[in-house]
């Protein structure tokens, strides 16, 4: 109940799924706009195709195997940092939204989170998780 | 009841439909002259003349692109995987057109008897809304990228997707500061604060630097234009694209330049609020007319400022940009976010 309320008080325009009406509207204009523009281009565009222009591009060579190989492991671990880190600045949000009424007590809390979040943070960089340069 | 109910929601609907309508057109005629100015304030830093040969000035050249890209011939490489190669496109421009729902444009206008508020949806979670949305453009670049089946383009839509998570992590953190200040995530009651007393760069100077930063690098703009960058990667990510999936991805940049200079313009800089002026003394009308301007010539500054940057500074290294995003930029935010928050403890005295 307790949780509810907090989650509750982040409402300050009005609470109803009616506001989220009007996106809908935005969503079918977006993408009908969109398909009809890609499909109009696809249409009237000439159609000359050759299978040497179907190649994929390789700075003018010949194309060699194909782009399905492994990458570099760095991009993954950015990405799996990311979602870890990403989740606890997503807490922050409810936090600053009732930061005033949670005072010096509120406070004191979210710098033991913070505390928390440098710890790991320190600890990915010490471990060289984002050093890019070999 | 049961009519009254429905024709009233006719009237919003049509009210909404009408104002999306003008909203996207608007965003894509910006967009379209956003690349006509970049054009001309390159020229002008250059001391060239620039694009003059289409209509008078070269007014004209803008739509003469568009069209040649519309009809231009489409290829789909015989080796990508031809549902995400058009799919690729399609995600990242309607994402870019579905984020300027949440801004408020301007106050209100009274037409026809009715009051129409200048805002597609005032929802209470506005600013998360963006960061949601925008992101979802991260998946239009990834998903291009593989699907092409370049080695070129998939490095290049590696980088970019990091690049943008990452800096999205400094972005959320900058903004939590302001959220205090403001104790509200809805755009519209932001703004109506900033109306009432100081804008929200008096306060959050730091919080603004790095927001802005983190803008350049989430529209892929110089200096952190790393995903195209041209004398490593050819073309970037959208290397194997034609007619319009190619105009769509550099359209979908040049709306995200619009909608985060709006956004920027919203947060720090009081949106439609005019300076020493004060609202109430004129009518509604008047007064929405004049905040829509006021919105706008932020907006102008702010594109200008992206291609002042783009033409004076030249591009980081990767490793640079990686480091300079989680390595400065997090542990920058997260210290003003602590700095803000004890700061209003303190100054409210409890």
């Amino acid at each position: 109940m307790l949780w509810t309320n907090f989650l509750m008080n982040v409402s300050t325009a009005s609470n109803t799924a009616v506001d989220y009406f009007p996106i809908g509207i935005q969503l079918i204009f977006a993408v009908g706009f969109v398909a009809t523009m890609i499909g109009v281009s696809a249409l009237i565009g000439p159609k000359r195709q050759t299978s040497d222009k179907l190649q994929s591009f390789e700075s003018g060579i010949e194309s060699v195997g194909n782009a399905r190989q492994p990458m570099a492991i760095k991009y993954f671990l950015v990405a799996i940092l990311f979602v870890l880190f990403d989740v606890e600045v997503i807490f922050f949000y409810p936090y600053a939204i009732n930061f005033r009424d949670l005072g010096w007590n509120g406070f004191f809390a979210v710098l033991m989170f913070v505390s928390l979040f440098l710890a790991g943070f320190i600890y990915i960089i010490k471990k060289g998780a984002l050093k890019w340069e070999d | 009841m049961n009519t009254i109910l429905l024709a009233f929601d006719l009237a919003l609907f049509l009210e909404k439909l009408i104002l999306i309508a003008v909203i996207i057109f608007a965003s894509l005629g910006i967009a379209l002259y956003t690349t006509f100015a970049e054009r001309k304030v390159a020229a002008l830093l250059q001391d060239r003349s620039g694009p003059n040969r289409v209509g008078p000035f070269g007014l004209f050249q803008p739509f003469a692109d568009g069209l040649k890209l519309l009809m231009k011939e489409e290829i789909i490489p015989n080796t990508s995987n031809k549902f995400l190669f058009i799919l690729g496109p399609f995600m990242a421009m309607t994402a870019a057109l579905m984020t300027c729902a949440v801004i408020p444009w301007g106050n209100q206008v009274e037409m026809f008897g009715r009051t129409i508020q200048l805002q597609i949806a005032d929802i209470n979670i506005g600013v998360l809304y963006v960061f949601g949305v925008v992101s979802l453009g991260v998946y239009g670049m990834l998903i291009g990228g593989w699907a092409s089946n370049n080695k070129f383009s998939l490095m290049a839509a590696l980088r970019g997707a990091s690049q943008a998570i990452s800096y999205e992590l400094a972005m959320g953190l900058s903004l939590i500061a302001l959220l205090m200040l403001t104790g509200s995530l809805s755009m519209k009651t932001i703004v109506e604060q900033q109306m009432d007393s100081y804008w929200n760069i008096l306060y959050q100077p730091l919080g603004f630097l790095i927001f802005i930063i983190c803008v350049f690098a989430e529209c892929n703009r110089t200096p952190f234009d790393l995903p195209e960058a041209e004398n490593e990667l050819n073309f970037g990510y959208h290397q194997e694209y034609s007619s319009m999936k190619l105009g769509f991805y550099l359209f979908a940049e040049y709306i995200h330049m619009f909608i985060g200079s709006a956004v920027m313009s919203t947060l720090y800089f009081g949106g439609y609020d005019v300076p020493f002026l004060d609202e109430s003394t004129l009518s509604s009308n008047v007064a929405a007319l004049v905040g829509i301007a006021s919105l706008m010539a932020k907006i102008v500054f702010f594109l200008f400022l992206f291609m002042w940057v783009r033409w004076t500074i030249p591009r980081f290294r990767y490793d640079q940009l990686m480091n300079l995003g989680w390595k400065s930029l997090i542990p920058l935010a997260l210290f003003n976010m602590l700095l803000t928050g004890a700061l209003i403890l303190a100054k409210s005295g409890l």
